[in-house]
């Protein structure tokens, strides 16, 4: 698979991976193709975690990591690449310092971008393998498109509570992820394991199995999961295998590789692909009468003693600026990662900054000026809020700062 | 009869079954005595008559699709799975 390239061996490498080299499967030829050789590993969560620490103690030469996540303390059931003295840190950081330790003499590629339609050509052309470890349907499709597209071996793994899924895609004599899965489910059928839950260990088995098929498709030894489906039960502990067909009218393993055109997947999914993007539900683009309130108004009624809970969307940096008092401040951004996290199902709404804005009450939103809190009652409308509680502060801060309060400063 | 193996987020419509037996000479029948005794589970298997685009049916291991689609024949004793779509991978 991977053409061979003469990358010699340390004499501490030869150390390092002497119970690989002594089996006549892999020796010094098949240690110095996994040197030689790079796999991009998209995401580095429950399935990303044990790949990369197994590839990378096998000594992949090159890993290329993409993730725009943090390390959360949820996360630690399952993805085990990271730790107690990470939370909080990019997940590529996190990772990259637990292979460092694990390796020293690979290289890592960090990429801490969501991946998209925009990037993934780019980001997926300079290896020879990629595994998908994602966690959502719109990125599997653009993955296994862009695989195709650039004639990438895909390898596959997905998990749902007790259930793991593994195969390889991509191959030119097999099936791609299309073939098998033509269309996706509509939004909301099935869960995710935010709302789903899965067992922490799942993606440790399925992870490692999408590991071992890498290894073997470097090698080039055994027989690789191409045509096939490994179906994993925890439960009954069972495996199973299925045939995948690859489908002679696939409209994307099908055609011609020049033909295969990335598509928007969020529109063909239904759902917002990672927590930065700007993808609407066709329901949420609906017009709807968005109420207001000026600033006289707001200033009426605080004179007349109301307390009604205001909402500052700007940036942390601007609160330092000017502010007004006793106010709620979450950041649009942080309001949006955590809309699109709930549309997309990957975390529970007490997981996200929404847990703090309340369902049952008049809220007036504020920004700089008044376009950030539209948005943000946009985003609050998409995931349940009632638009008749929602006020948006026209002309934001700076009509406080012209109008009502003239000793405040104005940016 | 004929066994169904019923894929995790399926069995919230079976009453958490995760195989169900079931009668019928073709996968379509079977399908049917599944949706007839666990009318919920219909929808997410059927639109009208045929089956939905993202539910792959296996016949052992082959993809009905492949074979004759819900016309398939079955004998007693081989075993259905529903494969279902599923993304998770965090």
């Amino acid at each position: 698979m991977v053409t061979t390239v003469h990358t010699e061996l340390t004499n501490e490498e030869i150390r390092r991976y002497s119970r690989h080299i002594i089996m006549p499967e892999v020796g010094m030829e098949g240690q110095r193709k996994l040197k030689a050789a790079s796999v991009l590993l998209i995401g580095t969560g429950g399935l990303g975690s044990p790949t990369a620490l197994y590839l990378a103690a096998a000594g992949i030469g090159r890993m290329g990591l993409v993730d725009y996540d943090i390390v959360d303390e949820s996360n630690l059931h399952r993805q085990i690449i990271h730790g107690e003295s990470t939370v909080g840190l990019s997940k590529l950081d996190s990772a990259e310092k637990r292979i460092k330790d694990l390796n020293p003499f690979i290289q890592i590629d960090k990429y801490n971008v969501p991946l998209t339609s925009d990037n993934a050509l780019e980001l997926l052309a300079p290896y020879d393998i990629i595994i998908d470890g994602t966690d959502n349907f719109p990125t599997r499709y653009l993955v296994n498109d862009a695989s195709v597209k650039l004639g990438k071996l895909n390898v596959y793994g997905s998990i749902f509570r007790f259930e793991g899924q593994a195969t390889v895609f991509g191959h030119a004599e097999g099936p791609c992820y299309r073939c098998m899965f033509p269309e996706p489910p509509p939004p909301g059928l099935v869960p995710s394991c935010a709302e789903g839950g899965v067992l922490g260990i799942l993606p440790g088995t399925i992870g490692t199995l999408q590991a071992t098929e890498a290894i073997k498709l470097i090698l080039g030894i055994g027989d690789p999961l191409v045509g096939r489906m490994l179906l994993y039960d925890a439960l009954d502990m069972t495996f199973t295998t299925i045939k995948v067909r690859k489908n002679p009218a696939c409209p994307v393993c099908g055609v011609p590789r020049e033909q295969i055109e990335l598509i928007d997947y969020e529109q063909f999914c239904g759902m917002p692909a990672h927590d930065r993007s700007l993808y609407q539900t066709e329901e949420a683009q609906l017009d709807f009468d968005m109420r207001s309130i000026n600033v006289q108004e707001l200033a009426e009624r605080l004179t007349a003693g109301e307390h009604p809970l205001i909402l500052d969307v700007r940036d942390p940096h601007e609160w330092e600026i000017v502010a007004l008092d006793g106010t709620l401040r979450i950041p649009k951004g942080d309001i949006l990662a955590a809309k699109n996290a709930l549309v997309a199902q990957r975390k529970l709404r007490e997981e996200t900054v929404l847990a703090q804005i309340p369902q049952d009450q008049e809220i007036i939103v504020h920004c700089r000026s008044g376009k950030r809190s539209a948005d943000v009652i946009a985003y609050l409308r998409e995931v349940g809020y009632d638009t008749a509680r929602l006020f948006n502060l026209e002309g934001g801060i700076l009509a406080w700062a012209n109008e009502i309060d003239t000793r405040l400063p104005t940016y | 009869m004929t066994s169904i193996k019923i894929p995790t987020p399926l069995r919230a419509y079976t009453g958490g079954e995760a195989t169900v037996a079931v009668t019928g000479a073709t996968v379509g029948e079977a399908l049917n005595d599944l949706a007839a005794r666990y009318p919920e589970i219909k929808a997410h298997i059927f639109n009208g008559d045929s089956l939905r685009t993202f539910v792959n049916v296996f016949v052992g291991d082959e993809d009905v699709r492949f074979l004759d689609g819900l016309a398939t024949a079955i004998e007693d004793g081989d075993s259905l799975r529903i494969i279902p779509s599923i993304a998770g991978g965090a």
